[in-house]
């Protein structure tokens, strides 16, 4: 389970002053549920995602992750926890076992523990044919899909996903989606950021609206229709942060 | 802190660099080949560089003497110099290194001498010209035997013995042994390689493993992962420290060996065999080979591992404050100089250790590593660097650690 409360984080910049990247954010995530944060670029989705894998600590308000303080308790938030950006790239020279074995290695698992996992990954996620070829020479579905494998070969109860398509052709985006919809059938908890509209409709069961840093407008897609009286996610997200002109 | 994650992550970055060329070239192609490549070539160069300009007859041109016919006599005997007649270019000529030197002798100079009158020569050079400085060695030998003959002469006209000026001889021998000697020649020269070695080969893996991976993107990666953030900078730190003393020990068994092939080879050239004349003749007058204390060499490695520390701390904080590794060196390469100019220092003749200089880092090691290679055990100068030393060292971890805890440093825009 995830639980923000207040969550606020302010950066300090000698050129810009204060900026509240994020602020005053308070949500909750259920096991077996993806939770869709939507907002544009700069909006604050990441820094919030930051906060949650404990990457950045909150200037105040707190988070509760995997049933740890992400504050108090960084370390235990982390091993229950797994975490996939555009900007969590792997190790180029290492090859798709070694990295998936490495993070093995630091999530605490005995080496027949990650032998095991290796295996059910490289099956699942149709890895086993280049499981020993470095990653510097993949292509970028290989290197997404050894990305997941590293993200999920401690089984962690919450994923964090932040903008994991951005980049990624039609076919290796589909991949992630679909694997993102097979951790919710499995009970884990989901926490999606996007901008892109078509994929909160695919995959959210709640969604965020982010904008400035705020939260502007949270609940089902259905509920967010009913409320905005649009049917299109895109109508529906310019409305709620306040027409076009507040992006 | 978790030993079996600092393991872990030590283990994996040690692999990747030794996959990496770059760190390869840094840590073992440029210490084995490159830098004993360079000292042989640069030796036997500057060798024959000496050899040659021994070797040459200096030509000096005469100006004045047409009306001393005795000096001038005397001078085109000596063997040693070429005496050329005087023409008006003489000083653009020393100048261009057309001509070594030229020697004046002043109007009625054999007549001065035989009037017992006081008379000046001049000698004008090309100063710190190596060969024109032959030349004047020469000029100087010669007219100091002149001078010689002339006194004795005066003290036999006048009945009286030769030892009457010069009552007694002035002797030199040197009593050091001969490590000694070879501490000061070469004692200065080898911490001075082990330093800059040990700051190169830990220059490339530090920037690499930290400004490197952001960059790349992996540190996000690996900071989301359990690993504490301590555990990590020491996994990263050891394989840093690693590469540095790597670099040190490759380099100190690559140079051992050129020494020793470059020994043998030399021994059966033409250059190497006129060396080996020369040095023998060079012992026979009180000279003696330079050869260092192998004990106080392997000292000297202790004493270079927190020096070791220190830079790979040092440059793991500076570089992991860059967001690229273009950014990286540029802040590490001025670092260079902060290191040489300590590390020369310690070459320089007269500065001798002190326990406040012992305070000082890369020079201490500096000064104590020359009186190390010629067997003197200073011990309580040898705590004195190692602890404090050790101290810096453990400062720069300390906040090279603390620079790892800094949201600001590892997500800087």
């Amino acid at each position: 389970m995830i639980e923000t409360r207040n969550l606020t984080k302010v950066f300090h910049d000698k050129k810009r002053g204060e900026i509240r990247a994020v602020d005053n954010i308070s949500f909750l995530c259920r096991p077996g549920q993806i939770y869709g944060l939507l907002g544009a670029n700069g909006a604050g989705k990441t820094t919030t995602l930051r906060l949650l894998a404990t990457l950045l600590r909150p200037t105040s308000g707190a988070a509760t992750v995997a049933g740890f303080d992400t504050v108090a308790d960084p370390a235990r938030v982390r091993a229950g926890v797994g975490f996939l950006a555009t900007s969590t790239a792997l190790y180029g020279r290492l090859t798709a076992r070694e990295t998936i074995a490495y993070f093995g290695r630091l999530n605490g698992l005995t080496a027949e523990q990650i032998a095991a996992r290796t295996r059910e990954l490289a099956a699942a996620l149709d890895l086993a044919e280049f499981l020993d070829r470095r990653v510097e020479k993949f292509s970028t579905g290989m290197k997404q899909k050894t990305s997941i494998a590293r993200t999920l070969v401690h089984d962690p109860e919450v994923l964090i996903f932040d903008e994991p398509t951005v980049g990624l052709d039609v076919m290796a985006a589909r991949t992630i989606v679909r694997f993102v919809r097979d951790c919710r059938a499995r009970g884990k908890t989901v926490i999606y950021s996007t901008h892109v509209m078509s994929e909160v409709d695919k995959i959210c069961d709640t969604v965020g609206i982010i904008h400035h840093g705020r939260l502007v407008a949270e609940g089902t897609p259905a509920e967010l229709r009913q409320r905005y009286g649009e049917q299109d996610m895109e109508e529906i997200f310019v409305r709620a942060i306040g027409g076009e002109e507040a992006v | 802190m978790n030993l079996h994650n600092v393991l872990t992550v030590f283990l994996k970055e040690l692999r990747d660099s030794l996959r990496d060329r770059r760190t390869l070239i840094s840590m073992i192609v440029v210490p084995t080949l490159m830098i004993p490549g360079i000292m042989l070539v640069a030796g036997v160069i500057s060798y024959k560089v000496v050899r040659n300009a021994q070797a040459e007859k200096p030509s000096v041109m005469l100006l004045g003497a047409e009306d001393s016919p005795v000096v001038r006599g005397a001078l085109a005997e000596n063997h040693k110099i070429e005496i050329l007649p005087a023409a008006a270019n003489w000083k653009q000529r020393i100048t261009d290194k057309q001509l070594r030197a030229a020697v004046e002798i002043p109007p009625g100079f054999d007549a001065t001498l035989a009037r017992g009158e006081p008379a000046v020569v001049k000698i004008f050079n090309y100063e710190s010209e190596m060969r024109s400085g032959f030349a004047v060695s020469e000029l100087r030998n010669f007219f100091n035997d002149y001078r010689d003959k002339t006194i004795t002469a005066r003290l036999a006209e006048r009945g009286l013995p030769a030892a009457l000026v010069k009552p007694f001889e002035v002797k030199t021998e040197n009593v050091a042994p001969p490590e000694k000697v070879g501490g000061n020649i070469v004692g200065g020269m080898i911490p001075y390689i082990f330093i800059l070695l040990c700051f190169t080969g830990a220059m490339y893996p530090a920037m690499d493993l930290t400004a490197g991976e952001k960059e790349r993107g992996t540190l996000e990666t690996i900071l989301c992962s359990p690993v504490a953030r301590t555990d990590l900078v020491l996994g990263k730190f050891l394989v840093v420290l690693a590469a540095s003393l790597g670099t040190v020990v490759i380099s100190l068994l690559s140079m051992g060996a050129t020494f020793l092939i470059g020994g043998m080879l030399l021994a059966k050239s033409d250059v190497g065999a006129a060396a080996m004349a020369a040095a023998k003749s060079g012992a026979a007058q009180g000279f003696t080979l330079p050869t260092i204390d192998p004990a106080g060499t392997l000292m000297v490695l202790a004493m270079v591992l927190p020096v070791a520390v220190l830079f790979s701390a040092i440059l793991m904080a500076v570089s992991l404050f860059a967001k690229s590794m273009k950014e990286a060196q540029s802040y590490v390469s001025p670092l260079i100089i902060v290191v040489i100019l300590p590390a020369m220092m310690g070459m320089l003749p007269g500065v001798e250790l002190n326990a406040r200089l012992a305070l000082v880092p890369i020079l201490n090691l500096a000064l104590v590593s020359k009186e190390l290679v010629s067997g003197v055990f200073h011990w309580n100068y040898i705590a004195l660097i190692f602890g404090s030393t050790c101290l810096y060292a453990a400062v720069a971890l300390a906040a090279c650690v603390r620079m790892f805890n800094r949201e600001q440093v590892l997500f800087r825009t």
